[in-house]
């Protein structure tokens, strides 16, 4: 991995119980790159996230995500965390209504935010907010300010939730599927504008999805899991169009219905966790599964082994396409 | 919203009503006929007519709960012939702050007490401390108060005399003679409510840490104590503010006792006085103000929920 | 909390709303008794059992005759003779402790037996007459619950007068408001369903829905209910005794003793804290049991109710 990477994840593993969540996730996003996680529910994408910024609660984790200029924020001691959140990292939630707290305006809540991280004045903080709710696109911001989650659409409370993790320029913003829980006409609006307000500062973005066309569509890169692990992983084209792994083919011709939570998803389930198979985690589902498949785990293989870089495409399968 | 509250006033005025209705109703339904009382063992028919005549007592019972109505809403409360005094002043004027005090210093320290402990043990949850505080709880509200007084009087007023094991001087006139008499009746009154509290707090709180708000507020680098006092406990105000309300109830009835066991001039004494003379409109007086105490600060509750949460502000 | 996304990472989901008809159901985990799952719970039940025992052959546990007075032996302190001590006119305190059990016991379960009737009886016409009568049923509960207990007992005690009889009546029509509420609780989830409009729109006879509808749903709850309230009737009981407004000496009534022995709290300490810990062991445990039992038996709880 090039040392350019603004975070690199090695061998994440995450147990809750018996359970094993995530198994040895690899992957690394540069400055300024936009990364996808797509998958099905269930397959970790939003405990990648959540155990970047420290915030999983009762589960172990292990490996490490090494944060430039920071050092491995896994391990960071929580007191030097706070301080990174919100300031290098920050992220926005599913649903922004029950993101925000019920008994505060929303001003007050982006205002605190400017004044604890950044130490500005009451007033600079202010004006800081209502330029912050214009630029995210919310049209008389300062009355807006003083409303309550509760007053606000379903929109509105993601460009709040957008104004607020990006309030003070993060290095990289960790999006859980920002638009689940909108309606389809105004989802491809807050993708928008998360894309090119971090691309107007630079930053990075990890971008939680189910929805892999608006993953190509959006991101340099994807990262497709299956029940915890990496199955294929690189650049957008390349694994929307000369997809190699099964399951990705499957999330590709698979129907969408927009506005749910899950895809309506390729046959058949994901295992539970206590009768993951030994070996490849999807040859349980899978139409090209050979008997080599259910005992013995498939490695990440280039898919290009002529090119080499940062950006190469990966998969896990003994009998891919 | 102001229709919601006209509609709860409305409401509240017609307990007040059956309320009143009832606590008059208890004094015709006292035995003894008051007018016999009055003449002693002989008097004539005639005596006996015009007194009932000059009592009001012939008239018709809707007419004579009139008449007690608007005395009673003037504070013409009748006279008290063991206080020797009229019950205005005996009830409201001395016995009533007694107990209000009482109640207040209690409240405060259950209050100040009970919800850092119950943020702790959520906070701690599943640890030893928890499991402590959790024990606490159980007994501490299942505890009868008036035994607990005699205990804390035993203990720290005989054996260690730290502290007077009676008598009252006001925190209002003698700010620090009175708290210093009123920390054992205070602590005796407040335990159960410490109790109470604590477990409310905790379980409150457990639930709304889970919230994905305060999952949000850690994201956007908020520390850990900001997380819990003003994300967290904020949000927990409405149900530990609902079930004061309804157990003040139980506060009335422990200062009752507690003012027993530490021979408070309050309601409480005035109360078991006036039933052991058989003075019924001391009764009455003691039962309307406790009534009217707990309607009125249940009355408060219900208007003071739009302001502890935003949401209920635009709701119809 | 990592939200909708991943269900395997958060809690199981929560089960859905339970089926307002017919007895509640309880979901026993395994087939392990409650008796192994709630330790606390069987040891208090034990506990309780132990009273209602001694309650029921005080004449034959207790050493003395409760109300026998000795005057060469006033407020002994405890000996083999009198493991408790003795009181100021010189009766054992064991005695009177045992015999309190009967007391209590019985002033607790009546006390109840009359709120929890007078409860169903203005719960169900609460709950099942609906428009104006509802409404005023509802603020006479109202108004029955904006006394506390104690003080509403009080108040029947100033008309009824003192004794064990007395106190049962005053305490038991004092719990009549907050029976009447679950009542009224219980009857609306059961309305809700819409077979009590149903049987009137099909002309079945109102009693016979009551009967065969309501009263089952009614029933079980208010039988937990009443389990749940007896501490608090025993408590309400003793405390009136402990005003000295409860029932008359030498009855041997807990209350009555910790009153009694109040005043001689600097040099005789046992007077009290003998029959108190009687009390207090007997309140605790039953709360205990009571907890078990609504959490066992009312999942969804009326804690703040």
């Amino acid at each position: 991995m090039s040392d350019t990477n603004l975070l690199t994840v090695s061998d994440l593993t995450v147990h809750r119980g018996a359970a094993k969540i995530l198994d040895r996730v690899n992957l690394s996003i540069a400055k300024g790159e936009t990364l996808a996680l797509v998958g099905e529910s269930g397959a970790g994408k939003s405990t990648i996230a959540t155990a970047l910024m420290q915030l999983l609660d009762g589960a172990e984790v292990e490996g490490r995500a090494e944060l430039q200029e920071a050092g491995d924020l896994l391990s960071l001691p929580a007191r030097q965390m706070v301080k990174l959140r919100g300031r290098r990292l920050s992220m926005i939630f599913q649903d922004a209504g029950a993101a925000l707290n019920p008994a505060y305006t929303v001003g007050r809540q982006l205002t605190t935010t400017l004044r604890r991280n950044l130490g500005l004045t009451r007033s600079a903080a202010h004006a800081k907010a209502i330029e912050l709710f214009t630029s995210v696109g919310i049209n008389d911001a300062e009355a807006r300010l003083s409303a309550f989650p509760h007053q606000l659409s379903g929109g509105m409370q993601q460009r709040v939730m957008v104004a607020i993790a990006l309030a003070c320029n993060p290095d990289l913003l960790l999006a859980d599927e920002p638009t689940s829980a909108l309606d389809v006409t105004i989802q491809a609006q807050i993708i928008r504008l998360i894309l090119s307000l971090t691309r107007e500062r630079g930053a990075s973005c990890i971008f939680v999805l189910h929805d892999l066309a608006l993953a190509s569509q959006s991101c340099d890169r994807i990262v497709v899991l299956y029940a915890g692990q990496v199955v294929e992983s690189g650049p957008a084209r390349d694994v929307l169009t000369h997809h190699r792994h099964p399951y990705t083919r499957q999330l590709e011709s698979c129907v969408v219905e927009i506005g749910r939570h899950d895809l309506v998803a390729p046959e058949g389930t994901v295992p539970p966790h206590d009768q993951m198979p030994k070996g490849c985690r999807f040859a349980t589902r899978c139409p090209r599964a050979l008997d080599r498949c259910a005992g013995e785990a498939p490695p990440l293989t280039p898919a290009n082994p002529a090119k080499d870089g940062a950006l190469d495409h990966v998969f896990a399968c003994w009998n891919p396409e | 919203m102001l229709v919601q509250a006209l509609g709860k006033i409305g409401q509240t005025l017609v307990v007040l009503f059956i309320v009143s209705v009832a606590t008059f109703g208890l004094l015709k339904l006292a035995p003894g006929d008051p007018v016999q009382i009055m003449l002693g063992s002989e008097y004539s028919q005639e005596a006996y007519e015009s007194l009932t005549a000059e009592m009001g007592l012939d008239r018709s019972f809707l007419v004579q709960y009139a008449d007690w109505a608007i005395n009673f809403v003037q504070g013409d409360w009748g006279t008290s012939f063991v206080a020797r005094t009229d019950i205005f002043t005996y009830g409201f004027k001395e016995a009533l702050p007694v107990t209000l005090t009482l109640a207040f210093f209690s409240l405060s320290f259950a209050i100040l007490i009970g919800v850092p402990l119950g943020v702790l043990s959520a906070v701690k949850k599943d640890t030893a401390f928890d499991a402590g505080s959790a024990v606490f709880a159980l007994t501490g509200t299942a505890f009868p108060s008036f035994l607990l007084g005699i205990l804390l009087i035993w203990f720290f007023g005989v054996r260690l005399g730290w502290f007077p094991v009676m008598g009252y001087v006001s925190p209002w006139e003698d700010f620090w003679t009175g708290i210093y008499h009123m920390i054992l009746p205070g602590l005796t009154l407040s335990t159960y409510f410490i109790a109470m509290i604590t477990r409310l707090t905790r379980a409150s709180l457990i639930e709304v840490l889970e919230e994905p708000y305060i999952a949000a507020a850690r994201a956007r680098g908020e520390p850990g104590w900001r997380v819990i006092w003003i994300h967290g406990v904020r949000n927990i105000a409405m149900p530990l503010v609902t079930i004061l309300g309804l157990q003040l109830g139980t506060l009335l009835q422990g200062t009752v006792l507690t003012e027993t066991v530490f021979n408070l001039p309050g309601i409480g004494q005035m109360l078991t006085s006036a039933v052991l003379g058989r003075e019924y409109g001391v009764v009455q007086a003691g039962v309307m103000m406790t009534a009217l105490l707990f309607i009125g600060v249940n009355l408060l509750v219900d208007l003071s929920y739009p302001i502890l949460d935003p949401r209920l502000r635009d709701r119809k | 909390m990592t939200a909708q996304a991943s269900p395997l990472a958060t809690k199981a989901p929560a089960p859905a709303t339970n089926p307002p008809a017919g007895p509640p159901k309880t979901k026993r985990r395994g087939r392990r008794s409650i008796f192994v799952r709630r330790p606390f719970f069987t040891v208090s039940l034990i506990v309780a059992l132990g009273y209602l025992l001694a309650a029921i052959f005080a004449p034959y546990v207790a050493p003395y005759d409760p109300v026998l007075q000795s005057y060469d032996a006033m407020m002994q302190p405890p000996t083999a003779a009198h493991p408790m001590g003795t009181d100021s006119y010189g009766q054992d305190i064991l005695s009177r402790t045992i015999y309190g059990a009967r007391f209590a016991l019985i002033i607790g379960f009546f006390s109840v037996i009359i709120g929890a009737t007078g409860g169903l009886v203005i719960g169900l016409a609460a709950g099942l007459s609906g428009g104006w009568v509802e409404w005023g049923l509802m603020r006479l509960i109202d108004s029955i619950l904006a006394l506390p207990s104690l003080i509403l007992a009080v108040a029947f005690i100033a008309i009824l007068g003192q004794g064990v009889d007395k106190v049962v009546i005053a305490v038991g029509l004092s719990m009549i408001g907050p029976f009447s509420r679950t009542v009224r609780a219980d009857v609306m989830r059961v309305r809700v369903q819409g077979f009590v409009e149903a049987a009137r729109l099909m002309s079945i006879p109102s009693l016979q829905v009551v009967w065969r509808h309501v009263l089952p749903n009614v029933i079980f709850p208010l039988a937990v209910q009443v389990t749940i309230r007896i501490s608090e009737a025993i408590l309400v009981s003793s405390s009136l005794s402990f005003l000295g407004i409860g029932v008359t000496p030498p009855t041997p009534d807990w209350g009555l003793m910790i009153a009694e022995g109040r005043d001689f709290v600097s040099f005789a300490p046992w007077m009290s804290a003998m029959p108190g810990f009687a009390l207090a062991l007997l309140l605790i445990a039953l709360s205990i049991v009571g907890d078990g039992i609504r959490e066992e038996f009312d999942p969804k709880g009326r804690r703040g109710a």
